[in-house]
């Protein structure tokens, strides 16, 4: 009989990075499903795409890296940017948009900076960032959700138009998005934002065709189902509950004092939660071990950033969601968290614990 | 010569103003949206790089200790002004591109370092022939770094260097694919830092390697001369 002597903390989770990595893949399904159902295949192309590209770059930086290919690829980490990165675009995107995105998110946003555990930014939205500054038409072009949509587009139709950009009929994803009235249908957010910048009033604006009753028609499910994978994610222990508590506090809160004070130009709270991607934010996005803080009280801090700039840029910033960027600012005050936030040691005063250094 | 040799080597590559003392890096990073412009820019720097580092090195002996950076700032001003002029006379358009990234090259701290460094403590021809190599491996920095970002955001090369060299040079330009789609990333700010990052990266990435190689070469030959002794 062997007695290990092990380092504290003894009671820890026995789960791997690979077990953590696939328990978040396999968390997003419902919400996956949920899009494919409201807009189509085209996320099952992206992510196969997605997934094809991240897997062999990786294993092409790691052999320039002369590092173990074999570890690297079976961390599933790879896999979870490519998936998180192919449900954020467009699903009708154009194969290169995805291509070059899961290119950048997994080269120069994690293989540069060191590989796994080393990145400073999220890359999934570091790569996504990038295509939404690059390519800003094609990043924006959401069709409009099932129930409202003007046209059902089949696999091989779908397929046709991710390839070359137009359906086989010969319809791009413009007049796809195009209604009878020659209105192209924009996002619920896109919407309202529009709405209001024109002078309308809250109650004008939620009355265009694209809205339901809470939020946008399949918006408003698609983020539950991200709040369900979420669920999962907290039952399991995989991620723990202070960054998207934070998150949604720093979103929530604010836009309910704004709409109290402001009712007829500033969007309620529940209309912020089931719009755009705030749901995948705070539960899958924001959630990264690696870049996100280390210490409970610095990833509370840390997800009420995050919540409160998507709150501001979503109501006064140029662009109608503002989830990758609130990431990737808060990615940069990690340090500063981090510092800032360090749990005292045991037995240590409150006020050395800077003495350590 | 030798001097003359350890200086060539010094600025062009290993004490590149650009690439390892990084100094000068708001006009590189602003201007390098096109190999035009980083050209433009990079030749100015190089004249006004050469003019005070002769000027500085010719008056050493009479500017006191304590003032002596207003002076050099001075002198950099002066050769600042005098391009400034020469380029809204001859080459109007660039310098309208350029704006007021050619006042600010008072405030490139590649020069002003330059003067401080070598030019305050050397002879003039030493000091010029340092303000040259320093002055182009700035500009080969800059001329790489647009042609990397004007070929992925624009698919050309040399668009636009009818501004610069004059009606013969519109020739010059290469269309190497056309975008329907540019990556716009490469022409905005971010695009020059990532660029900027990837051209330091390959560059320490060469030395490493010829560091390696040296050091294998060494301990061959020292082996040898164990074994046969």
């Amino acid at each position: 009989m062997s007695f290990k002597v092990a380092a504290a903390p003894h009671g820890h989770s026995q789960k791997k990075t690979n077990q953590v990595m696939a328990w978040v893949v396999f968390a997003l399904i419902p919400g996956v499903l949920i899009q494919s159902y409201f807009f189509g295949w085209g996320v099952w192309f992206q992510i196969l795409i997605a997934v094809s590209v991240a897997y062999l770059s990786e294993s092409i930086c790691v052999w320039a890296r002369e590092r173990s290919a074999r570890q690297a690829l079976r961390d599933n980490t790879a896999l979870v940017t490519a998936v998180l990165l192919a449900i954020s675009i467009p699903p009708l995107a154009p194969w290169w948009i995805i291509v070059i995105g899961t290119l950048f998110s997994i080269v120069v946003v994690k293989q540069v900076y060191g590989g796994m555990g080393q990145n400073i930014f999220n890359p999934a939205m570091a790569g996504y960032v990038l295509l939404l500054i690059s390519f800003p038409v094609q990043m924006t072009h959401w069709l409009p959700a099932a129930p409202i949509a003007p046209y059902d587009l089949g696999i091989w139709q779908t397929l046709h138009t991710i390839i070359f950009e137009y359906t086989p009929s010969g319809y791009d994803v413009e007049q796809l998005r195009t209604t009878i009235d020659g209105i192209s249908m924009a996002t619920p957010l896109d919407g309202v934002k529009t709405a209001l910048d024109q002078g309308q009033i809250l109650a004008e604006a939620y009355q265009q065709p694209m809205m339901a009753s809470l939020a946008g028609i399949g918006w408003q499910w698609l983020n539950l189902g991200f709040l369900l994978g979420g669920a999962i994610l907290l039952q399991q222990r995989v991620i723990r509950w202070h960054i998207p508590v934070g998150f949604l506090a720093g979103l929530l809160i604010p836009s309910f004092l704004a709409h109290i004070f402001a009712p007829s130009v500033m969007p309620g709270p529940v209309f912020h939660a089931l719009s755009g991607a705030t749901m995948l934010g705070a539960f899958f996005i924001a959630t990264d071990p690696v870049s996100a803080a280390t210490s409970d009280r610095g990833r509370l801090l840390f997800g009420l950033l995050i919540g409160v700039l998507v709150w501001i840029i979503r109501t006064w910033g140029g662009y109608p969601d503002a989830v990758a960027f609130a990431v990737l600012l808060a990615n940069l005050c990690v340090p500063i968290i981090d510092r800032y936030t360090r749990p005292t040691v045991y037995g240590h005063h409150v006020g050395a614990k800077h003495d350590t250094e | 010569m030798s001097e003359f040799k350890t200086l060539t080597k010094q600025g062009l590559w290993e004490n590149n103003p650009a690439l390892v003392q990084l100094l000068g890096l708001c006009p590189l990073l602003a201007v390098t949206a096109s190999v035009t412009n980083a050209l433009g820019l990079g030749l100015a720097t190089l004249f006004v790089l050469i003019g005070s580092n002769i000027t500085v090195s010719l008056v050493r002996q009479w500017v006191p200790q304590e003032i002596r950076i207003p002076v050099f700032v001075m002198v950099i001003a002066t050769f600042v002004t005098i391009i400034q002029l020469l380029m809204n006379a001859y080459v109007y358009q660039l310098y309208q591109t350029l704006g007021i990234f050619i006042p600010l090259i008072v405030t490139n701290c590649a020069i002003i370092g330059r003067a401080e460094a070598y030019a305050s403590k050397n002879k003039w021809n030493y000091a010029a022939v340092d303000g040259l190599m320093m002055g182009l491996g700035f500009a080969a920095v800059l001329v790489v770094l647009g042609g990397l970002r004007e070929v992925l955001g624009n698919g050309t090369l040399f668009d636009g260097a009818e501004l610069l060299l004059g009606e013969w040079a519109k020739q010059l330009r290469i269309e190497l694919f056309s975008l329907d789609y540019p990556l716009l990333l490469a022409i905005l700010p971010p695009g020059a830092f990532i660029g900027m990052g990837f051209i330091i990266a390959i560059k320490n990435r060469i030395d490493a390697k010829r560091a390696q190689l040296h050091k294998t070469e060494k301990t061959v030959t020292r082996a040898r001369v164990t074994a046969e002794s």
